[in-house]
């Protein structure tokens, strides 16, 4: 078993589980719950190894005052490395309190067992349990001195559908950041510029001062913001400001942002080749050029963060993805030592990637410093969620593949052009932060550089075909200049290159005459990949491959997410009559060890549903160098009556490492949809979303 | 702000007062002063369903209604619903079937869902669905939330018998 990175920065026991006198089992996460369920399978990969009764653990996720510092919940980690990480420490720590047990009762070490806590002798109950243990035992050592895992057969709460353990909070109480009332509490929000370029030219900040129920007003550089008694106060004298304040935007957009990173010349960067170039590769030709618009993250509660300074100390809480990352990025944007600040993380609504939350807890900094003692709510409005919030990267995609005389792809050139994703907070060197960039002394982002396709990649991630093909150069053009403020989105660049390679292995397989089942698993040499696709497949009970009726059709769409994590493979039928109406959809998912099966379908379902919005209705507008898009007329998404039947088969491998899978099914399910459309049309339509105008194009072309 | 009459209220089947500008929108006045913060705020403007209430009977949008035009009426929050003994069946069947995946969108849809099938108590997936159409959610828990809220109907027809 490799060792779990994380414990490179929390080496001992006592960083990640500690027994409290209060008969709970404490286990310190440096991930975050974002809505996907990973603090019930981290407590349940704890209470496994100590065989503890789950309800007895109380987890905290991350917390700079106290939990690890893991960096990100980002790209389906938390369970690949922060749960290893929690499986050696809660292994490490029952093999130090049997020692101890074993010293006590003088029995040889082998004899021991735990039950529910409680150390048993032989099989009896010994009279000594784990926090007896606890209180004598030394925990500040290192895991890996006495980390030994249970064997896979021997688990028994890890690989179970345990209910989650914060829904019933989440779906009746008062959970969110958005809930948090302290004492003294003040409301806060923001005037946003209506660019991340645009100046403040004049706005009456006395007028605004005097507005009702405010209590301060903050001004630096073209940061604005206005801290109010109640919150409804807060919002109407920032609207009152918004429509009055005069702003100077510099610069130029282009007229069609996606064009342009299709035609842009920026350099190019080959990020993997095997064999030959493809270029001098000989066989018939067949290629496809595809685009996605700008997206929107599009959470339901807008980003919200409360903030509180006393004296030099400045504590936040947020619902950021990295509360450590956050920490030193609102040092970097305010001149402060990161000693002199604390990041709590507490939930926010599901945020699917790098979306406003971090922007605004340094929001809820800037204007709680006008308030010192005073804890500040500060909540996005749904404008500002649109419009100022990073935004998931339009792009194009460009595949060209050459098939030999013997009917398979002998070669394959990818070119995934993108704006740039990975732009979180630190990363590149600058806070990443939106108000950092135009304070008095502004911080503006770094020119960005993407995500290493070593890390997953972000323009290029799955740009790499999982075939066995050849003959392969993959290459990525990250494009810098159109103005957008970009960064990573679900799935990253996975979404639209997946829908590039597997739109085109049907082109071909239809070109030459091939069921576009047959043709994958001609071309795939891994088990585990096949599996997913005939399973999926199978799911449909025949259906997929026979006639799906009129103006109807299947189509199949496979991906190993990252080339590294979850196996996944969707079937799904659509019906086109004016608009793309989903109706069925059949995944299997291979997750490697499943912690907590009914988690991945929760998260599979949602990347599905979530996926066919983004492909079949959602691009963003601009104005120019703004984002034009403000309400949710704007960006329509899919609504209940939209959402077809889904199945969704776990094939767990319980002897395997666990591989992350909460974006698996986004990829795959765009190109399925594709197919489909393409079934039922006799037409591939290129650019998403799949509406009935790109339908009609693409029909008349 | 103007400082107002109190204006009275039924929530969740408590009479209360509150003394807010009668132009707040109700969202501020539940999540404010009467502390029922799980009709959240999505979006402000009657487009997401996330302060979803039920208003005398009806689902309403609370982010829409300004406090005066619910003087004396009777408000329903998925509060009042979870503190019921036993809890309504949309709350149990949402939590048994985990029909959530961040949750934030839950407690508006639990809300127009009961409205719906306190009207309709044997409407159809389709016609569920249709009634919920005014309430996004984002995580795409849609189908989970529908099966539970199937699951809600049938036990409160049951209940009914
Ligand atoms: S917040 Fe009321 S409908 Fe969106
Ligand atoms: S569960 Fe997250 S928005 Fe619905």
């Amino acid at each position: 078993m490799k060792t779990p990175p994380p414990l490179a920065k929390a080496p001992l026991i006592s960083d990640w589980v500690r027994f409290a006198p209060d008969r709970r089992l404490q286990v310190f996460s440096g991930r975050v719950e974002l809505g996907q369920g990973n603090m019930t399978a981290l407590a349940q990969i704890a209470a496994d190894e100590l065989d503890v009764d789950p309800a007895c653990v109380a987890i905290t996720g991350a917390d700079t005052t106290r939990t690890p510092d893991e960096g990100f919940t980002s790209g389906s980690m938390s369970i690949v490395q922060g749960g290893m990480a929690i499986r050696f420490a809660a292994s490490a720590a029952r093999a130090v309190l049997l020692a101890e047990a074993a010293k006590l009762l003088q029995q040889d070490v082998e004899t021991l067992s735990i039950e529910a806590g409680t150390v048993r002798r032989d099989g009896p109950d010994a009279d000594l349990d784990l926090w007896d243990l606890a209180a004598g035992a030394d925990l500040d050592v290192p895991v890996l001195d006495h980390a030994r895992p249970k064997p896979p057969e021997a688990r028994r709460i890890a690989g179970a559908s345990l209910p989650r353990i914060d829904i019933a909070e989440r779906v009746t109480g008062h959970p969110f950041v958005h809930d948090l009332a302290p004492d003294g509490l003040l409301h806060g929000r923001p005037v946003h510029p209506p660019a991340l370029s645009a100046r403040l030219v004049a706005l009456d900040l006395d007028g605004l001062k005097a507005r009702p129920g405010v209590v301060a007003v903050v001004r630096d550089g073209s940061f604005v913001g206005v801290v109010a008694e109640t919150e409804h106060a807060a919002i109407l004298a920032a609207r009152w400001a918004a429509n009055r304040a005069e702003w100077a935007l510099d610069g130029d957009a282009p007229a069609d942002p996606v064009a342009a990173i299709g035609a842009s010349d920026e350099p190019a960067e080959t990020v993997h080749e095997a064999g030959a170039d493809p270029g001098s590769v000989a066989g018939t030709v067949y290629e496809t050029a595809v685009t996605r618009q700008y997206l929107s993250h599009g959470s339901i509660g807008p980003s919200a963060a409360l903030a509180e300074w006393s004296g030099d100390r400045l504590t936040i809480w947020s619902h950021t993805q990295g509360p450590y990352p956050l920490k030193e990025a609102i040092a970097m944007a305010l001149d402060l030592d990161a000693g002199a600040i604390d990041v709590i993380h507490h939930p926010g609504s599901g945020c699917y990637g790098h979306n406003g939350a971090d922007d605004v807890a340094l929001d809820a900094a800037l204007m709680a410093r006008a308030v010192p003692g005073r804890p500040v709510l500060v909540v996005w409005s749904r404008a500002d969620e649109f419009r100022s919030s990073p935004l998931g990267p339009g792009m194009q995609t460009r595949v060209r593949a050459v098939v030999g005389e013997d009917r398979r792809i002998a070669a394959m050139d990818v070119v995934a052009n993108s704006a740039p994703h990975g732009n979180r907070p630190g990363r590149n060197g600058s806070p990443n932060l939106r108000a950092a960039a135009y304070l008095e002394h502004p911080k503006p982002p770094a020119r960005s550089r993407d995500v290493p396709l070593a890390n997953g990649g972000g323009t290029d991630r799955n740009a790499v075909p999982g075939y066995a093909i050849p003959n392969l150069r993959i290459a990525k053009r990250v494009v810098h200049a159109v103005p957008y403020r970009t960064s990573s989105m679900r799935a990253l660049g996975g979404h639209l290159n997946v829908y590039a390679l597997e739109t085109l292995m049907d082109d071909i397989a239809a070109e030459i005459g091939e069921d576009p089942v047959a043709f994958r698993l001609a071309h795939l040499d891994d088990a585990r990949a096949r599996a997913v696709v005939e399973a999926a497949v199978a799911e449909t009970g025949g259906a997929f491959g026979s006639e799906a009726g009129e103006g109807a059709g299947w189509g199949l769409g496979y991906a190993r997410y990252k080339n590294t994590a979850a196996y996944c493979a969707i079937a799904t039928r659509v019906e086109v009559e004016e608009d793309v109406r989903v109706t069925d959809v059949f995944a299997a998912i291979d997750p490697g060890e499943a912690i907590n099966p009914d988690g991945i379908i929760n998260q599979t379902e949602g990347g599905i549903i979530q996926a066919a919005s983004w492909t079949l209705k959602e691009a963003l507008r601009f104005d120019g160098l703004a984002v034009a898009t403000e309400t949710w007329l704007d960006y329509p998404i899919l609504t209940f009556s939209e959402v077809p039947r889904i199945t969704v088969r776990v094939i767990p491998r319980p002897e395997e490492p666990p591989l992350g899978c909460a974006e698996a099914a986004q990829g795959p399910m765009a190109a399925a949809l594709g197919n489909a459309v393409f079934q039922a049309l006799g037409a591939r339509v290129r650019d998403l979303p799949l509406t009935r105008d790109a339908i009609v194009t693409a029909l008349s072309s | 702000m103007a400082e107002a009459e109190p204006t009275r209220l039924i929530l969740n089947g408590t009479p209360v007062e509150v003394r807010a500008d009668p132009e707040t929108p109700l969202l501020y006045v539940l999540r404010g002063e009467l502390d029922a913060k799980a009709a959240r705020y999505g979006c402000g403007a009657g487009l997401c369903g996330a302060c979803t209430v039920v208003v005398d009977g009806k689902a309403a949008f609370s982010c829409d209604v300004p406090l005066h035009v619910v003087a004396g009426a009777s408000i329903e929050t998925v509060e009042g619903l979870a503190a019921q003994q036993p809890p309504h069946p949309l709350v149990t069947s949402v939590i048994e079937r985990q029909a959530a995946q961040c949750g934030y969108c839950l407690p508006g849809i639990v809300m127009a869902a009961k409205a719906f099938l306190d009207e309709s108590p044997n409407a159809s997936r389709a016609e569920i669905a249709a009634a919920l159409d005014g309430n996004l959610c984002r995580c795409g828990t849609h189908h989970r939330i529908l099966d539970a809220i199937e699951d809600a109907a049938a036990r409160m027809t049951e209940a009914a018998r």
